[in-house]
């Protein structure tokens, strides 16, 4: 069998043994079981493809199967990763792992709760474990639809409203993809649903033109585009914890890459076509989530509006559509979905001391939590772009990379973007003086308590992270950057 | 293929039909429990005589039988165990245990009916078949006739059906007025396209659009779900409607072949309106009878899809559509029905102890319609999770199943049916279509937040149906969550209608 089937077998292996658990404590040991298993898998995962490839192999993607589905229609569940897949399985385990201790005294129904995570998290996994664009689309929408209960169930605030918004502008952007994808598959020849083999068609261009912008934007929905970016702020404010983590660290990573993946690499004309009006797009997400976010008093808003922005950046670089930016894309999504995620964490652990996020009445929380506190100020500079946390790596990698671009056009953009760096800092800083330092007025917030194992060990995992990557990033991006070559090559050619 | 005796199925089926109606008549009353487990037996044993697709051509063409059209019949009796198995509870009730019989017989008459009609091949032996499927059907929307809504419904489901048959008879008389037969085989080279052809073809498609209720001929089926007890409605929804899809994509891509440039553009404005306009009302019921009645309409439509492309890839989508819709469909009617009783409750459970006679805590009809309107609204189900989780999963994965969320089954039958009218170049239907999966997603969800998410003091206590009927939704679940993963059943259906 092949290996990367595992990473969907594991967890549907969990929410069988969920279901069957009694307990809250059989159900954490399933999961943790369960999301060490995959941690462990990618990665292994993530050693033998550097091995394989150090070793010499060339193929465009590695530990490739596949098996026929649907063969009147050619539909295969096909399996393999390239260096961009290994980075964001990696991501994705890391994140479900973290999120499985971050949710660890969730109450109501916790089985229920860790039911449907684990099925969000099988649609990621899937999702990039995909080569067949079938098998992609239908993990993907696996992905999205427990949110509507996870949020739903158990969020907080405008909850029902916001997982109706978050459930059907994501579905609709779905909707998009699939006439996208009937169309690729169709211009294409209707003689494969394979990634790698339809690349070798080359799809009329009336159909780029017309299926290109639909499968951008069925994706940008997802990789919060703006103007379709709206579900965001409230879909992570009022998400529990744990969610937040995994939708801002993992989900909306599933936009950027389905953008690169499906709808630049299999419709380079059509990306050519319009790859401007959708710059134009992805610099407004980058500034106007920056300035949105200066203007929040909500802990969570501030940090969604950031990852508007920030996500922004990531369509912003691949559509740079140089071999720099795009790296520094792949790069940016690793290193967002890492800090936001220590974000997320951070800030239910506090608001579930505290029971508000409203910068306004929080203040001086470096002396009654000094260990969140601290970590908070970590992920800020991370947010921020501090050299030696991930953050750096990757805005650098995206700027200096988009201003290769010779274009005139391309270059105005990237300057207009370099503005959220100092936006960021902005916000951050406010949010970090505001909160953290000063005096504590509030006599019932004096009386709390710093954070319980459970949350050190999230927040010391997801820190080590961020900082490995900040301090070693060479690995990782020469690993992206073999594989974002052939993409690349293929949209410039 | 094999077969015993020609016209085999039928031939069964009308036997089953005699040896219910005898063994209610020799039986000692009250039967119902016996009787139900006798139908639902003999319907297995339909089902495996004839799970070999048989074909078969007799009296001249008149009769003609395609493999498909077996496998056809074969669903959709396989669809009928399922109403059976699930109209247990009700069809026990004091007021219509007596009758339980004629339950059976009736809905068995007119699933004989069905399979006259997706076998026929002339328009005789089709009318024939319509008016077997249809007239009994009025009967049994009428059969909880001392509720004032089931008689109002059936007289409304008569009054309309009767209409558009006389449509359709009126558009077959003017076929046979210009081709000079009935028979489709000799059809197919005598319709041209003149503008008296259209005109029968444009009556034929309403009559049979009344029975698929699609806009703008659906002004019937509402009322009609509302009024038929929920295992009339659930039948009417999947079994008669999946029976008319089938006749009707046949008969357009058979016969009508020659006008296929007028009847798509036709059917493809009829789409649009039906799935837009079926979903904005589906969103205002609080009905659940009502609103399924909606969201059937705008099934309808998605079925109608897989007509537009009227090839191998069409019929195989449609019939594997109407099977995935009606496990998704009837596990919804059989929560619905479930609820519906327990919500009623007590009112049975005492009037069960004196035969044929009102308990003396009975309630006035006032008191009545607002307790059996609570029983089917949405507020019923709210809080549902906390106790009856299980009851609550299965709707939960119907209502996935329907929205076209996968991996359940739904997600499957939706790709397949856009696929193939996207193939016939329908890009333009398919994508309002597609935009339409969304709006039906949102009222989908209003039934799933109901049961999880909104509070709810006193939401209806823990229950256990009788094992029929749970038999039938673990079926049903089993179908949704194993119908799209294992692709040998599209695929099956493929090489049957490739024949």
């Amino acid at each position: 069998m092949n290996i990367l089937s595992l990473f969907v077998i594991v967890p549907l292996i969990m929410l069988l043994g969920l279901w069957l658990s009694k307990g809250i404590n059989q159900v954490r040991a399933v999961m943790v079981a369960g999301s060490t298993v995959l941690l462990g898998l990618s990665v292994w995962l993530t050693v033998a493809y550097i091995g394989l490839r150090n070793g010499g192999a060339t193929e465009e993607m590695l530990f490739t199967a596949s098996t026929p589905w649907y063969e009147p229609l050619n539909i295969c569940y096909s399996v393999g990763v390239d260096g961009i897949s290994v980075v964001m399985l990696l991501l994705s385990s890391i994140i479900v792992f973290t999120g499985t201790f971050a949710s660890w005294r969730l109450q109501p129904m916790t089985k229920e709760y860790f039911l449907w995570f684990t099925l969000l998290s099988t649609g990621v996994f899937g999702f990039f474990i995909s080569t067949d664009l079938f098998t992609m689309f239908m993990f993907y929408e696996v992905a999205l639809i427990p949110m509507y209960l996870l949020i739903g169930v158990w969020g907080s605030g405008k909850k029902e409203y916001a997982a109706m918004k978050l459930t059907l502008m994501l579905m609709g952007g779905s909707a998009f993809l699939l006439i996208g994808i009937l169309g690729i598959y169709y211009g294409a020849g209707a003689e494969t649903m394979n990634i790698l083999e339809i690349v070798n068609h080359k799809i009329p261009t009336e159909f780029q033109r017309l299926f290109f912008p639909l499968i951008f934007i069925g994706f940008g929905v997802l990789g919060a585009l703006f103007p379709f970016h709206t579900w965001s702020p409230d879909g992570h404010a009022s998400a529990p914890t744990a969610v937040s983590m995994l939708h801002a660290g993992v989900l909306m990573k599933l936009g950027g890459y389905g953008c690169f993946r499906i709808a630049m690499y299999l419709m380079p004309t059509g990306a050519a076509i319009w790859g401007d009006f959708f710059l134009v797009l992805t610099t407004i997400s980058v500034v106007y989530g920056a300035f949105s976010a200066v203007v929040q008093t909500d802990l969570k808003y501030i940090n969604a509006y950031s990852s508007v922005s920030h996500c922004g950046l990531v369509l912003f670089a691949l559509l740079m559509m140089t071999k720099v930016s795009a790296t520094g894309a792949i790069l940016q999504m690793l290193s967002h979905g890492l800090m936001t995620a220590l974000f997320f964490a951070l800030i239910g652990m506090i608001y579930g001391r505290t029971h508000t996020r409203d910068i306004r009445q929080l203040r001086g929380l470096m002396k009654i939590m000094p260990f969140l506190a601290v970590g908070y100020v970590i992920a800020g500079l991370a947010n921020l772009g501090l050299p030696g946390l991930s953050g750096f790596i990757a805005e650098m990698t995206v700027f200096v990379g988009s201003f290769q671009n010779p274009d005139n056009f391309h270059r105005v953009c990237t300057v207009i973007a370099t503005m959220s760096i100092v936006i960021t800092a902005v916000y951050i800083l406010r949010v970090v003086g505001k909160i953290l330092y000063g005096t504590c007025e509030n006599p019932e917030h004096l009386k709390l308590t710093d954070a319980t194992w459970d949350e050190r060990f999230t927040v010391i995992c997801l820190i080590a992270a961020v900082a490995g990557l900040g301090l070693a990033p060479f690995w990782v991006s020469d690993v992206i950057s073999h594989s974002v070559e052939p993409i690349i090559s293929a949209i410039i050619k | 293929m094999f077969q015993f005796i020609p016209m085999q199925a039928e031939i069964s089926l009308a036997a089953i039909m005699v040896i219910l109606l005898l063994a209610d008549l020799i039986m000692k009353e009250p039967h119902n429990k016996t009787l139900q487990t006798i139908a639902c037996g003999l319907l297995v044993v339909q089902i495996i005589l004839n799970i070999q697709p048989s074909a078969g051509e007799y009296f001249g063409g008149m009769y003609n039988c395609t493999p498909v059209a077996s496998v056809v019949k074969t669903i959709l009796t396989a669809g009928t165990l399922l109403v059976f198995m699930q109209a247990g509870e009700w069809i026990s009730s004091p007021d219509t245990r007596h009758k339980a019989g004629e339950f059976y017989v009736i809905t068995i008459s007119t699933l004989l009916g069905m399979y006259f009609m997706v076998s026929a091949g002339s328009f005789i032996l089709f009318y024939v078949g319509l008016e077997l499927a249809s007239i009994p059907m009025a009967c049994l929307i009428a059969f909880d006739k001392w509720k004032h809504h089931s008689a109002e419904a059936g007289a409304k489901f008569i009054l309309n059906s009767m209409f558009s048959s006389g449509l359709m008879l009126f558009g077959l008389s003017l076929v046979y007025g210009t081709c000079g037969t009935t028979y489709f085989a000799d059809m197919a080279h005598t319709l041209t396209g003149t503008p008296l052809q259209i005109l029968a073809m444009v009556f034929f498609f309403a009559g049979l659009g009344f029975k698929l209720s699609l806009v703008p001929f659906h002004m019937w089926t509402p009322d009609t779900y509302q009024g038929a007890p929920t295992a009339v409605a659930g039948y009417l929804s999947v079994i008669s409607k999946g029976a008319a899809a089938f006749t009707l994509m046949s008969i357009l891509t058979k016969v009508f072949a020659p006008m296929s440039d007028r009847w798509e553009l036709m059917l493809s404005i009829v789409i649009v309106l039906t799935i837009t306009l079926a979903n904005i009302f589906a969103i205002l019921q609080d009905n659940m009878k009502r609103f399924m009645a909606y969201s059937s309409i705008s099934q309808a439509g998605y079925i109608m899809l897989a007509v537009m492309a009227g090839n191998t890839q069409g019929t195989t989508s449609l019939i594997y559509y109407i099977t995935v819709y009606i496990v998704a469909n009837l596990a919804v009617f059989g929560v619905i029905g479930a609820i519906e009783r327990h919500t009623l409750g007590d009112n049975y459970a005492n009037a069960d102890k004196v035969e044929g006679v009102q308990p003396e805590n009975a309630l006035s009809r006032s008191e009545e319609t607002v307790k059996s309107e609570y029983a089917v609204s949405r507020s019923a189900y709210a809080g549902l999770y906390r106790t009856n989780p299980r009851l609550t999963f299965v709707m939960t994965l119907a209502m996935f199943s329907l929205a076209g969320i996968p991996p359940f089954a739904g997600f499957f039958s939706k790709f397949f049916v856009f696929a193939s009218a996207f193939n016939a170049g329908h890009w333009l239907v398919v994508f309002l279509a597609l935009v339409n999966t969304v709006i039906s997603l949102y009222y989908y969800l209003l039934v799933v937040k109901a049961m999880y998410i909104t509070p709810n003091d006193n939401p209806l206590p823990t229950f256990r149906s009788p094992w029929l009927t749970r038999a039938s939704l673990a079926i049903c679940l089993a179908g949704i969550i194993l119908l799209g993963l294992l692709s040998s059943v599209y695929g099956g259906i493929e090489a049957v209608a490739g024949l």
